[in-house]
């Protein structure tokens, strides 16, 4: 595939430019605006939502506070229909056991479900080693893909590009990797999206295994729930005959019943709907109907850490709907390439330094260490939530866990006192800075950090998953974390106004 | 050396080191009733933009019939059925009559399908398969283009909650709310990408 394309110039230039152009930035505000009406439309005629949400946070809390009881269960109910359980303590043993399977049937090329869990552990790149393609499916990924490109935005990745554009991408790349577009292709978007249908298909009729991810694993029943929009999931969850789920250790719920506020809570949270188009549930190997043989990897890699944080450990009881990332001022202006992780936003914020650690040496800790001051405190995060994380409550905390790693750097004393307090803001620049100093140049060592080449020799963070029916979910490329702080992006691009060349 | 699943559970236990184990107690609220439970669900599945009707148990064959000749115009189109289908689809193919069922490729030429369902929920217009008798393996209502599905009025109940207590976690489930749906390109909602584009639901009544 080319990295050239039609009428623009090479990446990363085109990149750069991209990000710059004032369109953009309108077609991005206005992503984010469309699915912030949706959601207070639909949020807007539950009356009970208050108390809705109260019990989605009570669910996730119960299955958090007794965490290991619940695993062992869900392992006995996992085992007891017939599915293989695998435990990971880290990325490395996860993406190892994914591709011991895949290799143990000799498939060459995976079909994938959009999933954070395996962005984060960069799965597909792992796999690419092992020679075995990861294909991802769905369709905004698909456009990203094959036009060798880089997404512009988490929830709609493909959003810079128009119509015109996604039919000359098909017609000059999908032939190269299977089914070639029709040749009388038109630049409707339901015709574009038929040519992403057969492409496809093509795919999962054939395809031997599917890697997925979870939204929810009920202990008590061993079902596991994929939340999605397009259908791939289903083609994926259906077709194959061997499965592999990627489950971080935090999707556990109690009971079956405990699925209503969340079945209920996520998709009004995420894309605005009463309801996604498709949810499967499978609970282990079902004779004669989909996949004969069913792994789950249960994945810890920092969710453990996270779980020993007294006020850190609510960022679990995430679900990834994405709300708080578009309710987020900061996020909305920077568009999720600043913070340098598949998890962004108000919640990555938190949740990348609570699994990872902060204060930890070199540039890579850094980099974790800055993005806790990603967030102007706002609150708006916390109010859409629907699972009641108190997004800055857990901000305020970490920057004092990232003082008291500093303490013996250069700080003034009354600066660490200032910092531990709330009104601590983002929009104090001093302050600002001297964080920032703290972290030093941050982040650039992350470009050689599990990362991988994308086609046409510019460097991608793996990918970043949207959850089934949200921009959670969505495997994109990401380019390569910033190689400074979030805060000195802020400042030298202006919140991003007077870019001129990130990453 | 530790196992990885030991190390694990171990890293939980004593990151919970003095945890209180019990989370505070939240029931999940239930909606007020509705008046006309199978008309709002009527409305909330078409909401999605599938075609739903209404029906007479004595009419759903006909009704069935006629939904089929809408969307295969031309007569000639192949209809797979479910084992179990407790009403008639004249010319249809059963899934798995002799031997396993039709394989992933034979369901790609297959043009519809018909089936039933296990619950339909009011306040969402979902649909929930169980894939039980009448409903098939989950690959027939997956890789045919249009699914023709039946719910009958007793099935429809309020709400997710109300739902979850009829259905049983060990059975496979698809819960559909309308065609699949994309908006990846210009925001555009396009129905339809990789399940069955066209979803026609027949509510048969109370008889
Ligand atoms: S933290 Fe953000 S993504 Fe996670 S559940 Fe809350 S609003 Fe959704």
């Amino acid at each position: 595939m080319s990295a050239t394309f039609v009428g623009m110039p090479a990446f990363p230039t085109a990149a750069r430019g991209a990000l710059a152009d004032t369109q953009l930035r309108h077609n991005l505000a206005h992503a984010t605006s469309t699915i912030r009406a949706k959601r207070a439309a639909v949020v807007g005629e539950v009356e009970e939502w208050e108390e809705l949400r109260l019990a989605g946070a009570a669910v996730k809390e119960a299955a958090l506070r007794d965490l290991d009881t619940h695993l062992v269960r869900l392992e006995e109910s996992l085992t007891a229909r017939g599915a293989t359980v695998h435990w990971a303590r880290d990325a490395a043993e996860a993406n190892e056991i994914v591709a011991r399977v895949a290799r143990d049937h000799g498939a060459d090329e995976v079909v994938k479900v959009k999933s954070m869990a395996t962005q984060e552990i960069g799965l597909n790149e792992a796999l690419a080693e092992h020679g075995i393609a990861a294909w991802e499916t769905d369709l905004a990924e698909l456009i990203v893909q094959l036009g060798d490109d880089l997404p512009s935005h988490i929830l709609v990745p493909a959003i810079h590009r128009n119509r015109a554009e996604v039919r000359e991408i098909f017609l000059r790349a999908m032939g190269d990797v299977g089914r070639p577009a029709p040749a009388d292709l038109t630049d409707e978007p339901a015709v574009l999206a038929g040519a992403a249908r057969e492409h496809l298909r093509e795919k999962f009729l054939r395809a031997k295994v599917a890697v997925s991810g979870a939204n929810f694993a009920v202990a008590e029943t061993g079902t596991l729930v994929v939340v999605e929009s397009e259908g791939n999931g289903r083609m994926c969850l259906t077709l194959p005959e061997v499965l592999v789920s990627v489950v971080g250790i935090e999707k556990v719920v109690p009971t079956f019943a405990d699925l209503d506020p969340l079945l209920r809570l996520l998709p009004r949270s995420s894309t605005g709907e009463r309801m996604n188009p498709y949810t499967s549930t499978w609970t282990g190997v079902t004779p004669g109907d989909g996949p004969q043989e069913v792994h789950v990897v249960l994945l810890d890699n920092g969710r453990t850490r996270a779980l020993a944080d007294d006020v850190g450990r609510q960022a679990l009881r995430c679900i990834r709907c994405s709300a708080c990332l578009n309710a987020c001022p900061v996020y909305e202006r920077t568009g999720g390439h600043a913070y340098g992780s598949v998890y962004p936003g108000p919640i990555g914020a938190i949740l990348n330094p609570l699994m990872k650690g902060t204060g930890r040496p070199g540039i890579e800790g850094e980099q974790t260490d800055s993005l806790p001051y990603a967030s102007s405190l706002c609150g708006a995060c916390f109010e859409v939530c629907p699972v009641r994380i108190d997004i800055p409550e857990v901000l305020v905390h970490l920057r004092s866990k990232v003082v008291d790693g500093h303490r013996g750097d250069t700080v003034p004393k009354a600066e660490a006192v200032a910092m531990k307090a709330a009104a601590w803001s983002f929009g104090d620049s001093r302050r600002l800075g001297w964080v920032e100093k703290a972290s030093g140049v941050a982040g650039r060592v992350l470009t050689r950090f599990g990362r991988t080449t994308l086609p046409g020799g510019r460097s991608a963070a793996g990918r970043i998953a949207g959850p089934g029916a949200s921009a959670w979910t969505g495997a994109r490329d990401l380019p390569a974390p910033p190689a400074e702080s979030f805060r000195a992006w802020w400042r030298r691009t202006d919140g991003g106004r007077g870019e001129e060349g990130s990453s | 050396m530790t196992s990885a699943r030991d190390e694990i559970l171990g890293r939980v236990r004593s990151a919970l080191a003095g945890v209180d184990r019990t989370a505070p107690e939240a029931s999940a609220p239930r909606i007020a009733p509705v008046p006309d439970l199978v008309g709002h669900f009527a409305d909330r599945v078409e909401h999605y933009r599938a075609v739903v009707e209404r029906c007479t148990p004595a009419d759903l064959e006909a009704t069935v019939a006629a939904a089929l000749a809408r969307h295969l115009p031309d007569g000639s189109g192949r209809v797979v059925v479910p084992a179990g289908l407790s009403f008639e689809v004249p010319g249809a193919v059963v899934d798995g009559a002799d031997g396993p069922g039709l394989s992933a490729l034979e369901l790609d030429a297959v043009d519809a399908v018909v089936t039933e369902a296990a619950v339909g929920v009011a306040e969402t217009g979902t649909i929930v398969l169980d894939h039980g008798p009448g409903q098939g393996r989950r690959a027939i209502t997956l890789v045919p283009d249009r699914h023709v599905c039946v719910v009958r009025a007793e099935q429809v109940v309020p709400d997710v909650p109300d739902a979850l207590e009829r259905l049983d976690a060990a059975r496979p489930m698809t819960w559909i709310s309308g065609p699949s749906a994309t908006s990846d390109i210009e925001l555009d909602r396009v129905e339809g990408v990789h399940g069955p584009r066209t979803l026609h639901v027949v509510v048969v009544d109370h008889a």
